[in-house]
C-alpha cells in the first residue's frame, strides 16, 4: 500500500516539530479528561468499598478506618458502639489472575462474619462462582483457621466448589494467611 | 455515492466477517451483550473521531511521520474512551479490562485512517467511520447474543428460560467465542456464494443477447 499524497520529503525540523505539536495537544487533551473524570472515578471507588466494609459487617451502625501492622483495616461497631468486628481487605493471585477479596472477621469468637470478592478475573462459569452464592454463604460464621472440604458434606469449613478448587482453595488461602499475619494484633486489640 | 461509504463498512466489507481484522476483542469479550455493546461503542467512538481528526490533518502532517501521528491521535482517543468508561459505566469497565485499553492496536482503526481517511474528505471519512464502526458493533452484538443466550441463559442480564435452563456454560467461555465465529463466517460465506450463482447465469445470458 502507498502512502497518502502528502508533500514531497519534508524537513527533519517540520518533522519533529508537527510530532511535538500533537504530543503537546494529546497531552492537554488527556489531562483536561483526566481532570474531569478523576473525582468521578475515585468517589465511585470509595463507594464501592463503603458498600463491601458495610456487606462484610453485616451492616454495624457505623464503621471507622484503622491501622494495624501497616494494614488498613475497617473496623464496624453497633448501635451500642460495641465493636463488631473488622474488615480487612487481603488479595492472592488466582487461577488467572490476582484475587482481592474483602472479609469481616470477629476476633472474640475467631469467626467470620461475612466475605465477598472484590476483584476478580477466574473462569466465567467455573472459577467465577467464588463471587456467588452459595460459596459467598459458606463463609458467614465460619471458624477460623478456615478448611476447605470436598463433596458437600456437611461438616465443619468451607464446602469447596466443584470445577473451580483452585479459585475456592485461593479465597480460603487468602483469608487464612491475612489472619495469620493480623489476627494475633486484632485480637490484642480487642477494647 | 455518499451512502455507500457507509453501507460499505457495514455489510459487502464489514471488518469482522470479510476483512477478518479486530477478531482479538470479537473473540475476548462477547460473552455478553452488556460487554459487546460497550466495546463496540467505545470502538465506535474511537473510530469516528480518529478518522475526522485524520483527514482534518492530511495534509498537514509529513507522510514520513504520518502513521506515528495516527497512533497518537488513536491512543488519545482511547485514553479518553478508557477514561468516561470508568467513570460513566464502571461495571461494563472493570469486565472489559485490558481490552478498552487495547482499542489503541485495532487495526482496524488505523486501517480505515490509512487507507481511508487520510486520503479523503473530513465528510466521507465520517460517513466511512460510522460504516466500519457500525459493522463491528454489530458483529460483536450478533456474538455476544448468541453466547450470551446460549452460554448464561439470559439476554442484557435478564434470564430468559427460568430456573430449569442449564447454562451450556461452554459458549461464554473462549472456544464458544470461536465457534459462534466460525458460524457466523460460515453463514456470511455462504450469502455471497449464493449471490454469486445466482448473478452467474443472468450474466451469461445478458453476454449472449449482446
Amino acid at each position: 500500500m502507498t502512502g497518502p499524497p502528502a508533500p514531497p520529503a519534508s524537513s527533519p525540523v517540520r518533522l519533529v516539530a508537527t510530532l511535538s505539536g500533537a504530543g503537546a495537544l494529546a497531552g492537554f487533551l488527556l489531562v483536561l479528561v483526566f481532570q474531569a473524570t478523576q473525582p468521578t472515578i475515585a468517589a465511585h471507588k470509595e463507594e464501592m468499598l463503603r458498600r463491601a466494609v458495610r456487606e462484610v459487617l453485616k451492616e454495624p451502625a457505623r464503621f471507622e478506618e484503622i491501622e494495624v501492622k501497616g494494614e488498613r483495616v475497617y473496623a464496624g461497631y453497633d448501635a451500642a458502639g460495641r465493636r463488631v468486628g473488622y474488615a480487612i481487605v487481603a488479595a492472592a493471585p488466582g487461577f488467572q489472575d490476582t484475587v482481592r477479596v474483602i472479609f469481616g472477621y470477629d476476633p472474640a469468637t475467631r469467626t467470620l462474619i461475612g466475605m465477598k470478592v472484590l476483584e476478580s478475573k477466574e473462569t466465567p462459569g467455573l472459577g467465577d462462582k467464588i463471587e456467588k452464592e452459595p460459596f459467598v454463604s459458606e463463609f458467614t460464621g465460619a471458624t477460623t483457621p478456615l478448611a476447605g472440604i470436598k463433596g458437600g458434606g456437611a461438616g465443619e469449613g468451607v464446602d469447596m466448589i466443584t470445577g473451580a478448587t483452585i479459585s475456592s482453595r485461593t479465597v480460603i488461602g487468602i483469608i487464612n494467611r491475612a489472619l495469620d499475619r493480623l489476627g494475633p494484633a486484632l485480637a490484642e486489640a480487642r477494647e | 455515492m455518499k451512502t455507500d461509504d457507509v453501507v460499505r463498512g457495514i455489510w459487502r466489507e464489514n471488518p469482522v466477517l470479510v476483512q477478518l481484522l479486530g477478531l482479538c476483542p470479537t473473540l475476548a469479550v462477547t460473552n455478553s451483550v452488556a460487554n459487546s455493546l460497550a466495546m463496540g461503542s467505545a470502538t465506535v467512538f474511537v473510530l469516528c473521531g480518529s478518522s475526522v481528526l485524520v483527514s482534518l490533518v492530511r495534509r498537514v502532517v509529513p507522510n514520513a511521520i504520518r502513521i506515528s501521528t495516527f497512533i497518537l491521535i488513536i491512543a488519545t482517543f482511547t485514553s479518553i474512551a478508557d477514561m468516561a468508561l470508568e467513570a460513566i459505566v464502571p461495571t461494563v469497565h472493570k469486565a472489559l479490562g485490558a481490552f478498552i485499553a487495547l482499542i489503541v492496536v485495532n487495526c482496524i482503526i488505523l486501517g480505515r485512517a490509512e487507507a481511508f481517511a487520510s486520503r479523503n474528505t473530513t465528510f466521507r471519512s465520517l460517513m466511512d467511520a460510522v460504516g466500519s464502526g457500525f459493522g463491528f458493533l454489530i458483529t460483536l452484538l450478533m456474538m455476544g447474543t448468541v453466547r450470551e443466550v446460549l452460554g448464561s441463559g439470559s439476554f442484557l442480564g435478564l434470564p430468559l428460560f427460568g430456573k430449569s435452563y442449564e447454562p451450556w456454560v461452554f459458549m461464554i467461555l473462549p472456544p464458544g467465542g470461536f465457534l459462534t465465529l466460525g458460524l457466523l463466517l460460515l453463514g456470511k460465506s455462504w450469502w455471497h456464494a449464493r449471490q454469486a450463482r445466482a448473478a452467474a447465469p443472468a450474466d451469461a445470458a445478458s453476454r449472449e443477447a449482446a
